[in-house]
């Protein structure tokens, strides 16, 4: 069952074609890990899924909802692709604890009580539990991003979006975000993950995409696209991020 | 140098009275100028259409006008142009809000476009609409900063109060005057009413001393 499609995807800023005439379609339960080069269009395809940006022309179909329609709400197709940022982005002025209930709160309408109660849970999900209390600016980048990947699961999204989950945390840190990330994977959550953590992809990613200069130019199994590089553009891609 | 403390204490009453008066404007005059400050300055951030360019030509004649001219203005003028007519009080208490209104607006588009955009799109993110970001995450970040800055504009604004002088508002330096033109003691008057200033925008920056720090973010 598909939850995101992309038909013939435009995305321009001013002049800069940004995404070229993107095709894709990703089924429920699948870890897509989108590698490429900066500036190759992977976050703004990720911005575009959860419309923090407009496509600029084609059809992009998210969950059934499709993002040009005007009869679409927005919020909705929000609240079910949950979004972890590379600079974390948890609100200062909140507690772990209240980053996480926030969003019921305000979006889904969940009693404040209940929320509480489903953060905390969340939170000792992610190793974080005896954290609730603390602020974004007490705890470490790696614990912050898990506050922040618990917050994003916490509106209950049917899937989550990374952009770069651990490219803002030293080689130590990364370990403890991408092992939240694995066991997500393991319950089942549709995941599209930007990231260069070739481990990852070959350890839990389902399918590997390669972008370049705004189009998609490979897609296909992590271990084959790793151990049979298709193209020397791919093959030297590789090679310098080892 | 003949200092005469008696001569002070017995202007006391008469200067309370302007204190009175001071306190009256500066308190609905920025409470006025800070709503007014707070709406156009949301306006000029979000970047409002039509609104936008309104809220734009206020905060230019406004900040490009002195204070004095535009009490001089409220009270003498408009009721020669439209017939709008008022007592000299409420002149003041409006002319220091539409005055501190503007300078506000800049101070709250200022502190809105400072709030780092990822933490809207990490709102937006989670499904909350515009209106949510803005409440719930960019206006209590953009609070803070507006502390200090706000700060400033409130202390310049009881001082400020002094103009209306002008258009015969009796607080407190139309009290001064007063005593002075009746009794010829500059020295004690004017000392007497300089302390007093000091008093009132040391207790305000204290107070919001007081609130920065409460506020602060761990």
């Amino acid at each position: 069952m598909k939850i995101v499609e992309c038909k013939k995807v435009c995305k321009s800023f001013g002049k800069t074609e940004v995404l070229h005439d993107i095709d894709l379609s990703i089924n429920k339960g699948e870890v897509v890990v989108v590698l490429g080069p900066s500036g190759s269009g992977k976050s703004t395809l990720l911005r575009c899924v959860n419309v923090l940006e407009k496509i600029t022309s084609g059809d992009l179909i998210v969950d059934g909802k499709s993002v040009t329609d005007p009869k679409t709400d927005i919020r909705h197709i929000r609240q079910e692709a949950g979004m972890v940022f590379q600079q974390f982005n948890l609100f200062p002025q909140m507690t772990a604890l209240e980053n996480v209930a926030f969003g019921p709160i305000k979006v889904r309408k969940t009693p404040k009580a209940e929320a509480r109660k489903e953060a905390e849970e969340l939170l000792s999900k992610v190793g974080l539990a005896e954290r609730a209390g603390h602020y974004p600016s007490q705890l470490s980048g790696g614990q912050q991003q898990r506050v922040a990947i618990a917050r994003a699961l916490a509106v209950k999204p049917k899937l989550m979006l990374f952009d770069e989950p651990t490219s803002a945390l030293d080689p130590e840190l990364k370990g403890e975000v991408l092992s939240v990330m694995k066991s997500l994977a393991e319950e089942g959550m549709t995941m599209i993950v930007v990231s260069h953590e070739m481990n990852f992809a070959l350890n839990v990613g389902s399918r590997l995409i390669f972008m370049d200069e705004g189009r998609v130019i490979h897609d296909g199994s992590p271990q084959e696209l790793y151990e049979n590089p298709p193209t020397d553009r791919l093959r030297d891609f590789l090679r310098n991020i080892q | 140098m003949d200092f005469q403390y008696q001569f002070v204490l017995s202007t006391l009453p008469q200067l309370m009275k302007g204190v009175k008066l001071t306190i009256y404007i500066t308190f609905y005059g920025l409470a006025g100028g800070l709503v007014l400050g707070i709406l156009t300055g949301l306006i000029l951030a979000y970047r409002i259409p039509v609104l936008n360019y309104i809220g734009a030509a206020y905060v230019w004649v406004v900040r490009g006008t002195p204070i004095v001219v535009q009490a001089m203005f409220v009270y003498f003028a408009l009721p020669l142009a439209m017939g709008i007519r008022m007592t000299g009080i409420y002149a003041a208490v409006l002319v220091l809000a539409i005055n501190a209104g503007a300078y506000i607006a800049e101070i709250v588009r200022g502190a809105v476009l400072s709030i780092n955009k990822g933490f809207v799109d990490a709102g937006l993110a989670l499904g909350l609409s515009r209106f949510q970001v803005t409440a719930y995450v960019v206006g209590p970040l953009a609070f803070r900063r507006m502390i200090p800055p706000l700060g400033n504009q409130f202390i310049i604004g009881l001082k400020d109060t002094s103009l209306f002088i002008v258009i015969g508002v009796g607080e407190l330096t139309r009290q001064g005057q007063e005593i002075m033109a009746s009794s010829f003691r500059a020295l004690e008057v004017w000392t007497a009413v300089a302390i007093i200033y000091l008093v009132l925008t040391t207790f305000l920056a204290l107070s919001l001393r007081w609130l920065e720090r409460r506020m602060k973010i761990i």
